[in-house]
């Protein structure tokens, strides 16, 4: 059987990657896909516990993050795209109206 | 013994009624109405103050009424009520403010006949009257003291009455601040009497109570009745703090005669005498007043010879007789310093109610210059003012020979000689001053300007009336204190010693080495009709003379009449340097240093720390979302390190 270990570093490593993106990636599509892949680096970590520990409730939590994400993903898409018709752009940068 | 009599209350109502009907009701009601209540409510207090009197002459010596009307403070063991008493002094005094005060409201009826603002005025004189009241009939040093202030601040109403002149406003402040500067001092002595007493668990300020526990004051007497006399100093106006009064001469001249020449002016004498007990206890205090008193006797006097202002030699005239008052209470005899009180009570605001019927005559006229000759067209107020000016002059049988005489006796058996002579050379010069102006004013060839002259008339009876009753008081007011021996004998200071007890030996004592009274008494008397003497040869045989007497005598001539200097000196060394002071060290340095400087570092603090930090607020998601992990990471971190210990 797999070690946990190997379950949690990977999903340290995408959830890094994850932030990492949200970070320094300019266009906001892609940073808006960074945050589902740190939602899904931790849906990772809490599926590897629950089979470690032998509990459901890890797996009924994910299946909550699955939902709020799909949701997530429907509204951000959404804004990004009325933000787009309105500017044209999705780079971060030229998107600071709210600065002093 | 002491005698609840609620009617005490009446002598202060009566005045106070006045006061707000003047306020509301006053200008509604009219001016006869004015004219009638507020007299007629100081004419109650009068006879409220007589009925008083007469119950009191039939207690024995030394008893008192008293009526406590309600607690003012509660403070522990402090307790002070709003009380009054009403013994031999109180009675006096009350009886002058009220009677001399009465007749000189019914002559305000006159005087005041051509002005808008009477109502105003009257309410003035009623609460100057309530205020004055309060201070004589005060049971304890605090309502003393309100009392103080009441006077002051109606003295200051009074002199800037005519406020749209800003001389006369100036003035009016003038009078107020320098009494700030006696303020000070008095409510400052009050508080060492306070602590003095406290020290011994003694919590008290009314004035039997601190007289029965003296001892306790002893090691404070000294610098308490300097402290209080400076207080005196400003009120009734001596020196150093005497400078307002001559200004305040620009108010209406009723308020001159009732406030600065028979009442106010002489709490400073009534606050020593009430407080005799602090003040026998203590050498230094007492030579201090009667020194003031005697150097501020000849001081004023001999600036009241040259001034050319009628209401101003009048003025300085008040500050040299209450000179001798002071100099009385200052050697121990204080029955004797009231004594002369009571008779400058009558004849000094008559002698400013003529000064203001001439000036009423004259349409406003002061200059002496500009007068003579108005014998003929005023009789009454001539022979009245004639009749004052002998009793100041201290001419027998007239009232102010016996106080002055009194007072100058007491001097001269208390051993204080120079004293004495300084008191003595004054009944000269008082003589001639005030025998300048009669002279000036009536006498001689008329120098009223040919517009006026068709005008002068005498004033009218409501006028004329108070002068002559205030003139007969000036001729009869002294027999109550006639030499022991004669007739009833000094019956004034047996009444009195009861409760401000003369600690020297009597004024028939003589001192080793030293003339016999008589012929001190005489002296003095000698001087007064050379001074009489004197003034007719200048001013009525020889009118050229004064002239050229002041041209030979230029350099004293312009020293008198530029009052030695004292203003511009007071200019020099106190008002300009405290206004250097204000200007540039506490309004230049403190406030606007540093007081704004906290003020606007503050400010500028927060507004540049805003500045500043704004920048964080880029509007770029990215760096939120950085700050918003390194807290996270915080936070991450506090938490393994309480895992890992």
């Amino acid at each position: 059987m797999t070690p946990i270990s190997y379950f949690m570093v990977l999903s340290a490593i995408l959830f890094t990657i994850g932030v990492l993106g949200v970070l320094i990636r300019r266009n906001i599509i892609v940073m808006l896909m960074s945050i589902e892949l740190m939602l899904n680096a931790v849906n990772l970590a809490f599926i590897a516990q629950a089979r470690r520990i032998g509990s459901m409730d890890g797996q009924v939590i994910v299946f909550f993050v699955i939902t709020v994400a799909a949701a997530e993903a429907a509204v951000g898409l959404g804004i990004i795209i009325s933000l787009f018709r309105n500017r044209a752009t999705v780079n971060a940068d030229e998107l600071t109206l709210m600065r002093w | 013994m002491t005698r609840e009599f609620p009617a005490l209350g009446l002598i202060l109502l009566f005045p106070l009624i006045g006061v707000v009907f003047n306020i509301f009701c006053g200008r509604r009601a009219g001016r006869v109405a004015v004219n009638i209540v507020a007299p007629a409510l100081i004419f109650l207090a009068f006879g409220v103050s007589l009925i008083a009197f007469a119950v009191l002459l039939t207690m024995p010596r030394g008893a008192a009424l008293a009526l406590t009307l309600w607690p003012w403070i509660e403070a522990g063991s402090f307790h002070v009520d709003i009380a009054l008493r009403f013994d031999a002094l109180t009675a006096v005094m009350a009886l002058v403010v009220t009677g001399v005060g009465a007749f000189i409201h019914l002559y305000s009826d006159g005087y005041m006949a051509g002005d808008q603002d009477y109502a105003r005025f009257f309410a003035y004189m009623n609460l100057f009257a309530f205020s004055m009241l309060t201070l004589v009939l005060a049971d304890n040093l605090l309502l003393m003291f309100v009392g103080w202030e009441g006077v002051g601040l109606c003295s200051y109403l009074l002199i800037a009455f005519w406020y749209d002149n800003p001389e006369f406003a100036y003035n009016g402040r003038k009078a107020f601040i320098v009494n700030r500067v006696g303020d000070a001092g008095f409510i400052l002595g009050i508080l060492t009497v306070v602590w003095a007493l406290a020290t011994h668990g003694v919590w008290t300020v009314t004035f039997s109570g601190m007289a029965e526990h003296r001892a306790m004051l002893r090691p404070v007497a000294t610098l308490a009745g300097l402290l209080l006399f400076l207080g005196a100093t400003g009120k009734s106006a001596q020196i150093p703090l005497y400078v307002w009064l001559p200004d305040a001469m620009v108010g209406p001249t009723p308020v001159s005669a009732l406030i600065h020449a028979a009442t106010m002016v002489t709490a400073g004498v009534y606050m020593v005498a009430r407080l005799n007990f602090l003040y026998v206890l203590s050498p230094q205090a007492m030579t201090v007043v009667a020194t003031v008193g005697a150097v501020t006797s000849f001081f004023a006097a001999t600036i009241a010879i040259v001034q050319p202002d009628i209401k101003r030699v009048l003025a300085y005239s008040t500050i040299s007789q209450i000179g001798y008052m002071m100099l009385g209470v200052g050697v121990g005899a204080f029955a004797a310093g009231i004594f002369h009180l009571m008779t400058h009570a009558f004849f000094k605001s008559l002698l400013f109610l003529c000064a203001g019927s001439v000036m009423h005559a004259l349409e406003g006229e002061q200059e002496m210059n500009r007068m003579g000759g108005l014998r003929h067209r005023m009789p009454i107020t001539w022979l009245t003012m004639l009749i004052a000016a002998l009793a100041i002059s201290g001419i027998p049988p007239f009232a102010g020979f016996f106080s002055k005489d009194l007072v100058l006796a007491y001097t001269y058996s208390s051993g204080q000689v120079w004293l004495w002579v300084l008191g003595t050379i004054t009944v000269g010069f008082t003589a001639l001053y005030m025998f300048r102006l009669i002279f000036l004013t009536f006498h001689g060839a008329s120098r009223v300007e040919p517009a006026k002259a068709h005008y002068v008339h005498e004033s009218p009876p409501v006028m004329a009336l108070p002068l002559v009753v205030l003139a007969v008081f000036s001729i009869i007011g002294g027999w109550v204190g006639l030499p022991e021996g004669r007739l009833w004998g000094n019956a004034f200071e047996h009444f009195l010693t009861p409760i401000t007890p003369t600690i020297i030996p009597g004024p028939g004592a003589a001192i080793a080495g030293g003339i016999p009274p008589s012929v001190a008494s005489a002296i003095a008397l000698a001087l007064a009709l050379i001074g009489i003497a004197l003034a007719w040869v200048f001013y009525l045989q020889n009118p050229g003379l004064p002239l050229r007497m002041a041209e030979s005598l230029r350099g004293l001539y312009r020293l008198l009449l530029h009052k030695y200097y004292i203003d511009e000196l007071y200019n020099l060394f106190v008002s300009r340097p405290l206004f250097w002071l204000s200007q540039f060290v506490l309004f230049g340095g403190i406030d606007a240093g540093v007081i704004d400087g906290i003020v606007d570092a503050t400010g500028l603090g927060v507004e540049g720390s805003g500045e500043g930090l704004r920048r964080l607020e880029t509007g770029n998601v990215q760096h939120y979302a950085f700050v918003y992990l390194l807290g996270v990471l915080a936070i991450a971190a506090y938490y393994v390190y309480l895992v890992m210990g």
